[in-house]
C-alpha cells in the first residue's frame, strides 16, 4: 500500500474501534453533549453581562472546546499509555507500518470525531436553543477548528509520552484538564471568574481555543473573526507539545 | 551451503552495572525451527529482543536475513513476523478483523481466510477477540505473525500458562509453519516444549550458552549416565558393601545411590554380592536422567549469577 493507502487502512479500523467502545463513545461524544443539554438550559436566559450574550449563545462555543479536546488531547493521553503497556504498540512497531502512517491514523480519527461533535453541538445549539450557527465567520471557525485539533491532538501525544502507565493515565490527563476547563470559563461563565483567575488560565492553550471560537459564535463580531493571537497562542502549545512527543514517546512497555 | 537466517557473535548486553547477556554464539539456517531455551532471568528475552531489533546490544555482531537489526527497515520488517511475550489484542475487532488489519500493513499479505484457518481459528473467525480463550488469543497472536508470510518467525514463549490441551494446539500450529517452509526461532523455558519441536536447541543459563545441538545431542551426553539408587538391607551395614560398588556409592541414612558410565558392571557386582549374601536389594531403582533433568542439572549449575532482568 502507498502511504495515503496505508494512512486511510489503519484510519478505518481506528474508527471501527473507536464506535465499538461504548465507554469511548460515552466519554468522548456523549458526555459534552449531556454538558450542552445542562448548561445551556440552566443558563439559556441567564446573560453573560461583560459579553452581552444569553447563556446558550455563550455555551455551544464552551462545550465545543470540551468536545475537540475530549476527542484529541484526552482520547489519545488515555488510550496509547494502556496500548504501550498492553503491547499493542509494541507489535504494530515490529510491522512495516510507518509509525507517521499510525500517528496520522490516529489524527485523521480524532478530526473526524472533532468534526462530527461540531455538528452536533451546532445542530442542536441552533435547533434546541436558537443559537445562530456561524455563516460569515465559518471560514474562521473551521480555520479554529483544524489549528485547535492539530494542536490538542500534539499535546495528547506528548502527555502520552510522558505518562508511564495505562493506570496513571485517566488521572493525569483528567487532573491536567478539568481544573483548566473551569479556570478558562468552559463550565463557569468567564463573567463569573475574578481577572485574575483568567489571567492564570491565559497561559495555557484551552482558553485562547475557546476565545477564538466564541468570536467565530458572537454576534457581535463583526468581520471574518479571525482570533490569530489566540490561535497563535494553540499552535506554540501544539508545536511545544509535538517536540516533547517526537523527543519522549515509546512504543514499548518500561 | 546457503547464508545462515541468523547469525550471533560475542553478543554482550549490560544494563548499568549488570550483564545479562555474556558472549553468545548461535546460528540459525533457513527452514530451521531453533528453540532458545533458559529459565527466567538467563538473558533469553534479552538475547531475542535484540535479534528482533527493539534493543541495542552493548558488543558483538548480530545479522538477521542479512540486516543488523539495529538497522531494520521497512524491507526488514516486510520478512520477519513477531509473536512477542505479552501483547494484548484490539478487544473490539474480531480474529478476522485483527488480521485483515495487519495484512494490510505488507506488501505481499498471505490470504487472510486461509491463514485464520492454518491457526484453527475459522469457527472463532468472527467472534469478539474478546471471547477467545487463552490459547486461541494466542494462536492469533501467530496469525497476526504469520499474515505478512515472513521468511523468519520470532515466538517468544508461546505457550506458557498454557494448560495440555491449549498447548498441543498451539504445537500443532507451529509444527505446521515448519510445513510452510518458515525459519522459527522458538524462545522457552519448556523442554518438551523444545523437543516436540525444534531441529536444534541452545540452552542458556546466566547470559551464556551452555549447551546446543538437537534435542537428542543436548540430552545424548548426560543421558549416558545412569543413576542407580536401593537402600541399605537390614543387618547390612556401608562397609559390608563389595569393593566397587563402595568406591563410588553415596550413602545417606541407608539410602544408596551412585552414577555410572557403564551400569551393567556396577549392577552385576551388586547382585552377585546381594545373593550371595542372601539379601534383597530393597527400592532398586536404575534409571537415565530425563531431558528435563538434563535441562535442570545445566541451569542449576550456573544458577545464582542469573538474576536479574530476563
Amino acid at each position: 500500500m502507498s502511504g495515503a493507502a496505508l494512512v486511510l487502512h489503519q484510519f478505518r479500523f481506528d474508527q471501527k474501534i473507536f464506535w465499538r467502545n461504548p465507554a469511548a463513545v460515552f466519554f468522548t461524544a456523549l458526555l459534552p453533549l449531556i454538558f450542552l443539554f445542562i448548561l445551556a438550559s440552566v443558563f439559556n436566559d441567564a446573560d453573560i453581562s461583560t459579553l452581552d450574550v444569553k447563556g446558550a449563545t455563550y455555551y455551544v462555543p464552551a462545550i465545543l472546546t470540551l468536545a475537540v479536546i475530549s476527542a484529541t488531547t484526552v482520547k489519545l493521553a488515555t488510550n496509547l499509555p494502556a496500548e504501550r503497556e498492553a503491547g499493542q504498540l509494541k507489535r504494530v512497531r515490529g510491522t512495516p507500518l510507518p509509525p507517521a502512517a499510525f500517528v496520522a491514523g490516529r489524527v485523521g480519527n480524532s478530526l473526524v470525531i472533532t468534526l462530527i461533535m461540531v455538528v452536533l453541538v451546532s445542530v442542536i445549539g441552533a435547533l434546541v436553543y436558537g443559537v445562530t450557527i456561524p455563516t460569515e465567520t465559518l471560514p474562521a471557525l473551521l480555520v479554529t477548528l483544524a489549528v485547535g485539533a492539530f494542536s490538542f491532538s500534539c499535546l495528547g501525544f506528548a502527555l502520552a509520552a510522558v505518562i508511564p502507565t495505562e493506570d496513571a493515565a485517566p488521572a493525569v490527563t483528567n487532573a491536567t484538564v478539568l481544573p483548566l476547563y473551569f479556570l478558562s470559563g468552559v463550565f463557569i461563565p468567564e463573567d463569573e471568574l475574578p481577572n485574575g483567575i483568567l489571567a492564570f488560565a491565559d497561559v495555557f492553550p484551552i482558553r485562547h481555543f475557546f476565545e477564538a471560537l466564541f468570536t467565530a459564535w458572537d454576534p457581535h463580531t463583526t468581520g471574518a473573526g479571525f482570533e490569530w493571537g489566540h490561535l497563535a497562542v494553540v499552535a506554540a502549545w501544539g508545536l511545544a507539545g509535538l517536540v516533547v512527543a517526537v523527543r519522549f514517546f515509546r512504543w514499548e512497555p518500561r | 551451503m546457503t547464508d545462515p537466517v541468523i547469525s550471533v557473535e560475542g553478543l554482550r548486553k549490560s544494563y548499568d552495572d549488570f550483564e545479562a547477556v555474556r558472549g553468545i554464539d548461535l546460528e540459525v539456517g533457513a527452514g530451521e525451527i531453533f528453540a532458545f531455551l533458559g529459565p527466567n532471568g538467563a538473558g533469553k528475552t534479552t538475547t531475542v529482543e535484540i535479534l528482533e531489533g527493539y534493543r541495542v546490544r552493548s558488543a558483538g555482531e548480530v545479522a538477521v536475513l542479512g540486516i543488523d537489526p539495529q538497522h531494520a527497515d521497512r524491507a526488514w520488517r516486510n520478512r520477519v513476523g513477531f509473536v512477542l511475550q505479552e501483547s494484548r489484542l484490539v478487544p473490539e475487532l474480531t480474529p478476522r478483523e485483527a488480521v485483515e488489519q495487519y495484512a494490510g500493513y505488507y506488501s505481499s499479505p498471505r490470504d487472510i481466510d486461509e491463514t485464520v484457518n492454518l491457526v484453527g481459528l475459522s469457527e472463532k473467525a468472527n467472534a469478539r477477540t474478546s471471547t477467545l480463550s487463552g490459547g486461541q488469543r494466542r494462536r492469533l497472536d501467530v496469525a497476526l505473525a504469520l499474515i505478512g508470510d515472513p521468511a523468519l518467525l520470532f515466538l517468544d514463549e508461546p505457550t506458557t500458562g498454557f494448560d495440555p490441551s491449549a498447548r498441543r494446539q498451539a504445537w500443532d500450529v507451529i509444527g505446521g509453519l515448519r510445513d510452510l517452509g518458515k525459519t522459527v526461532f522458538l524462545t522457552t523455558h519448556y523442554m518438551d516444549e523444545a523437543q516436540a519441536l525444534a531441529d536444534r536447541v541452545a540452552i542458556i543459563s546466566a547470559g551464556r550458552i551452555v549447551a546446543t545441538g538437537s534435542p537428542e545431542d543436548v540430552g545424548g551426553d548426560r543421558e549416558a549416565r545412569t543413576e542407580i539408587s536401593f537402600r541399605l538391607p537390614a543387618g547390612v551395614r556401608s562397609p559390608d558393601l563389595p569393593e566397587p560398588v563402595r568406591a563410588v556409592a553415596r550413602i545417606d541414612a541407608g539410602a544408596v545411590s551412585m552414577t555410572a558410565e557403564d551400569p551393567v558392571p556396577v549392577l552385576r557386582d551388586l547382585t552377585v554380592w546381594a545373593s550371595e549374601r542372601g539379601v534383597g536389594l530393597p527400592d532398586l531403582q536404575v534409571r537415565r536422567p530425563s531431558l528435563e533433568d538434563v535441562y535442570l542439572e545445566l541451569t542449576r549449575q550456573t544458577d545464582g549469577a542469573g538474576e536479574g532482568t530476563g
